[in-house]
């Protein structure tokens, strides 16, 4: 007898403009008791749909059409809600994404975490605290016995992921949802929470649903893998056979874009002047006294970047490798330090800079979203450096624009279109093809494909090597991807603190011998179910 | 695929020109009000400040369609030409107003620093002294007429509407597409124009319409104190208040102005409420 039990599931909603969409189409899947169901897939494919279905709720504007979603003995899709709503937290529970947006900053973590208990009315408070206390200790949560007292400010994005878990925990439910609970964590944190949600799910014997797009973390803590696209499961199986033996073409793509060809093309450095060189900058925010600011976040940091190559910078948050580009963009004028760009010197700002230098050095920002102006179309998006920079008008520019677009393989006709209307994939090219409009020499790329499925990052890191052969460019790529950084990139530089720890040859990562880079690229997931028991504990601290 | 493309190109809300019909409605009653106020003096039946009746606030009859007031005045004729100081005094205060606050707030978000904070101090000094209080002062000094009326309530409401646009354009300010016409050396003022202003022009109308009613009202209460239009001419808040007390007798005399603010200050927001989706919001 399995504990969840879908059949045929059918979920739609209805547009603003009235017209119906279906977004899940005739899912079926079965847990048993016990058992870590992975639910994997590109966004929009439906997987957080199914993983709230099994709560009985579904997002505003949605309704389950048909089917029915069995869990423990209720269909969910049809039992009053009083009736769902006793089972969530005692039966079925959540843990949301961003841990930080589900706590209550202004109410303890223990209230918080107990909450469910007194919801439920399980247990006497005191009961609940002890449990909580131990669900903590079980977590690997530092100091548990005093950790609940804090508040949600007070402690770090994977403790307060881990706290998120304990909060589902404590109704001891016989099914916990995971909606992609490691996504916004560093790669060096989110080892430590899956190895913390693994042992408590083995010791619980509960089952989980696991919503991921991340094949690599999936594999560690599931059981089964199903595989969706636009609403329908391509491939169901377990962890290992649809990591070895993948059967659907969909699954084989995911596959394939989790390992992008490597480099082939480098050029030897080029012995003469490099296309961009950073020596010593300081930079930082607010204005501390002695003219040195108050939160230094680049400290004494040096590259360079020789023409037709690619340098990578790593990091996790907070390291300073965005406040990097920001620097050498001028956007942040370092305090002390100098950019050169091709030998030659640039100012600290913007505001100093000429025309000519700011269109040699081009910048594209990681959310496609928010870069691009909502009430401009695409053409005049792109056609905006084209007038900036070299004075183009009327058909001049409207063939230039024709062209660009052609270049990152857009249809032309999308000039028209505003950026609310394309996809994730779609704006990252227009992005890109704004800064391509200025004839950059050097574009430095900030996270640009962290906020992109794997397939549609995949293609935009295809697209960017032949944009580099056809126009002779240099890429400072940043990233806290360790293998987009290594498909593209001949040098990777990794920071930490606001300083440079290593820089190394793409090809050579396995000979790094600073400690912390050693840490950074051993937490890396890789496709491989027993990597997680294989990788040693992180030493204290 | 190329099929629903081209479907979706072709529907009027992919145009974002289409109208609403309550949209179309309001724009004619606001029209209406408008050509009233160009032409009321010239069709209006009597001068406004002629008694024309032995009785006070006469019912609706043939000779006086809307009856007439507590001095037995045409009321016809007296809403005719008031619309002129109605419409055209509040519409030209509350462009003034937003215009030069949405202007100042844009640049203060986009410049920041130092000029930020001294625009952003004056404007507050300006809203800390008393609205009628400062009418009652400049109007004093300065003596009462239309464009004294007009600059006065511009003042008054710029400070509230250069609060509302700086809010707006600082959360704009920050995003990554401003950040990268930045980065590609354009200046404040193209900032201001293509980057801001388009993405915080929604808001910014909604709160023109409501900025026109409390300006209509204020107008009202400044002709009250005798500091607005001066007699024999009245604006239509001030035909409500000396008519005021033919209230318990429903005289037309005073629902007739009442009706008048109404459909106006209702038609404005509605007209902005239903403006097409391509001027009201452009980030759809």
């Amino acid at each position: 007898m399995s504990l969840v039990q879908i059949r045929d599931l059918r979920l739609g909603a209805t547009t603003d403009s009235g017209r119906e969409v279906e977004i899940i189409r005739g899912v079926s899947l079965d847990i048993a008791p016990g058992e870590i169901v992975a639910l994997i897939g590109e966004s929009g494919s439906g997987k957080t749909t199914i993983a709230l279905s099994l709560m009985g709720h579904c997002r505003p504007g949605c309704r389950i059409r048909s089917g029915s979603v069995m869990v423990d003995g209720l269909d969910m899709a049809t039992a009053p809600e009083a009736r769902r709503a006793a089972m969530r937290g005692t039966t079925v529970a959540y843990v949301p994404q961003s841990a930080a947006a589900a706590f209550n900053p202004a109410i303890r973590l223990i209230d918080q975490v107990i909450e469910v208990a007194r919801i439920h009315d399980l247990m006497p408070m005191e009961e609940a605290r002890a449990k909580a206390v131990e669900v903590f200790r079980a977590l690997a949560l530092p100091d548990p016995d005093r950790i609940g007292e804090r508040y949600p400010h007070q402690v770090s994005g994977g403790q307060l992921q881990r706290l998120a878990a304990a909060m589902a925990l404590i109704g001891d439910p016989k099914l916990v949802i995971f909606d992609e609970p490691t996504t916004a964590l560093d790669v060096t944190t989110q080892i430590e929470v899956l190895r913390a949600f693994k042992s408590v799910m083995k010791a619980g014997g509960m089952a989980g649903v696991y919503v991921s797009h991340d094949l690599a973390v999936v594999a560690q803590i599931a059981d089964r893998i199903i595989v969706l696209k636009g609403g329908e499961v391509q491939e169901e199986g377990t962890a290992e056979q649809i990591l070895h033996r993948a059967a659907h073409p969909y699954t084989k793509s995911l596959l394939d874009a989790f390992h992008p060809a490597p480099r082939s093309t480098a050029t030897p450095p080029a012995q003469g002047v490099p296309a961009l060189e950073v020596t010593g900058v300081t930079a930082g925010y607010g204005r501390g006294r002695d003219g040195q600011p108050l939160k230094i976040a680049l400290h004494d940091v040096s590259c360079r970047l020789d023409k037709g190559r690619n340098l990578g910078v790593i990091g996790e948050s907070g390291s300073g490798k965005s406040t990097l580009a920001r620097a050498i963009a001028g956007l942040l004028p370092p305090v002390s330090g100098r950019v050169l760009l091709d030998g030659h010197r640039l100012e600290p700002g913007v505001a100093a800079r000429s025309k000519e230098d700011l269109r040699r050095l081009q910048i594209v920002f990681q959310l496609a979203d928010t870069a691009l102006n909502p009430a401009q179309s695409v053409g005049d998006i792109i056609g905006r450096p084209l007038t900036f920079y070299h004075g183009a008008k009327g058909s001049a520019r409207e063939a230039r624009v024709a062209q660009l677009l052609d270049m990152v393989r857009l249809p032309r006709a999308m000039r028209h279109r505003l950026p609310g209307e394309l996809s994730g994939g779609q704006k990252q090219r227009v992005n890109l093809a704004r800064a391509l409009a200025a004839d950059p020499e050097v574009i430095l790329c900030d996270e640009i494909t962290s906020a992109l499925d794997t397939v549609v990052a995949a293609a935009v890191i295809d697209l960017l090597k032949e944009l580099q052969r056809e126009l002779d460019l240099s890429y400072v790529f940043i990233s806290h991807d360790l293998s987009t950084v290594e498909a593209i990139c001949d040098e990777v530089m990794v920071m930490h603190h606001g300083r440079v720890v290593e820089t190394l040859a793409a090809d050579r990562l396995s000979e790094a011998r600073d400690p912390y880079s050693q840490l950074l690229f051993a937490s890396v997931p890789q496709l491989d179910t027993g990597w997680l028991d294989r990788v040693p504990q992180r030493a204290a601290g | 695929m190329a099929m629903t493309l081209s479907l979706r190109a072709l529907s009027p809300r992919r145009l974002g020109w289409k109208v609403s019909p309550l949209g179309v409605l309001a724009a004619c009653v606001i029209v209406f009000w408008a050509v009233i106020a160009v032409i009321g003096p010239w069709v209006a039946p009597h001068p406004p400040g002629e008694i024309v009746d032995y009785d006070f606030f006469g019912p609706l009859s043939a000779q006086f369609p809307l009856g007439t007031d507590y001095l037995g005045r045409d009321m016809l004729s007296r809403v005719l030409a008031g619309a002129r100081y109605t419409v055209g005094i509040s519409l030209a205060a509350v462009m003034l107003a937003c215009t030069a606050g949405v202007v100042l707030g844009m640049t203060a978000a986009v410049i920041g620093g130092w000029t930020d904070t001294a625009i952003s101090r004056v404007l507050d000094a300006v809203s800390s002294i008393p609205s009628k209080l400062f009418g009652l002062v400049v109007v004093a000094a300065i003596g009462s007429s239309i464009p004294v009326l007009i600059a006065v309530l511009a003042v008054v409401y710029t400070p509230g509407s250069y609060r509302f646009a700086r809010a707006l354009a600082v959360n704009v300010n920050t995003m990554d597409y401003v950040t990268v016409a930045r980065a590609r050396g354009e200046r404040t003022g193209y900032l201001i124009r293509a980057e801001i202003m388009p993405n915080i022009l929604g808001p910014v109308l909604a709160d023109m319409g409501l900025r026109f009613v409390f300006i209509v009202l204020m107008l009202s209460g400044l002709s009250f104190l005798g500091l607005g239009v001066q007699p024999p001419n009245a604006d239509w808040g001030s035909l409500v208040r000396e008519n005021m007390g033919g209230l318990s007798f429903g005289a037309p005399a005073v629902l007739v102005p009442s009706l008048a603010i109404a459909t106006l200050t209702i038609s404005v927001n509605l007209l902005i409420d239903n403006l097409p989706t391509r001027i009201r919001d452009r980030s759809e």
